[in-house]
């Protein structure tokens, strides 16, 4: 028979989801653009986010990837000593219109070590603001796994 | 001259809110107001002044945290001892 129970634990070693956030001003990057721009877009973005961000809104949809690509580095925990290049997070939309990032180089590998294999993005724009959420469900590794739950979940 | 430079260009694209003259060499410019987006443009406002090319390998949060990390960069890619 099958018994429920509200103090049933998780897996003990069950990957805790892992969530970024960020938000950024539209005035902001236009600015940048505005000063230095090819030169900074060239740095910041990458081809396929130039063009799949073209268009009369295209900074506001550029300051919602640039808030995506902070938010990535959120989930990915990094030391202010790490090296990642702003092009080595990528923020595409899918074919069903909904955003996610692919990573290479270095955070492609910094993520790999973490057990990250995928992280999805949510974006929004409001009153020249660009927010964005990054997500990711990290599979079990050494270093993701939960190890301050006790031996049998209990919570007294 | 180098750091009246940095200080200059952090002035200008920092985000401080308070003038880098003010700022010790070890002040941590992320806690003076600095964003990770302002540090953009102080990159690339620090290529226009010195006349270099930051590479991917010094593209950290840690290059630009202080006065006196940035003036290590640009020391390693001026030939110029910091």
């Amino acid at each position: 028979m099958l018994r429920t129970s509200r103090r049933t634990a998780p897996p003990r070693h069950a990957p805790r989801i892992r969530i970024g956030c960020d938000i950024h001003p539209v005035d902001e990057l236009a600015q940048s653009v505005e000063f230095f721009g090819e030169r900074y877009l060239a740095r910041v973005f990458t081809p396929l986010e130039r063009e799949q961000t073209a268009g009369p809104a295209q900074l506001d949809r550029l300051a919602g990837r640039f808030a995506a690509k902070e938010a990535v580095v959120k989930v990915l925990q990094l030391p202010t000593t790490a090296v990642i290049p702003w092009q080595s997070i990528e923020v595409r939309t899918g074919r069903n219109g909904v955003p996610y990032a692919v990573l290479s180089g270095r955070a492609a590998e910094l993520a790999e070590a973490q057990g990250i294999d995928r992280i999805d993005i949510s974006l929004s724009h409001d009153a020249g603001l660009a927010m964005a959420v990054a997500a990711a469900i990290p599979r079990e590794t050494d270093d993701t796994t939960d190890t301050d739950t006790d031996s049998d979940g209990d919570d007294e | 001259m180098t750091d009246d430079t940095i200080r200059r260009v952090l002035d200008a694209h920092g985000k401080l809110r308070a003038p880098a003259a003010g700022l010790n060499d070890a002040d941590d410019l992320y806690a003076a107001g600095m964003t990770s987006h302002a540090s953009v443009n102080v990159m690339l406002a620090l290529e226009d002044a010195f006349d270099v090319e930051f590479p991917d390998e010094l593209l950290s949060k840690h290059t630009f945290c202080t006065i006196a990390t940035i003036r290590d960069a640009l020391g390693t890619l001026t030939g110029v001892a910091a």
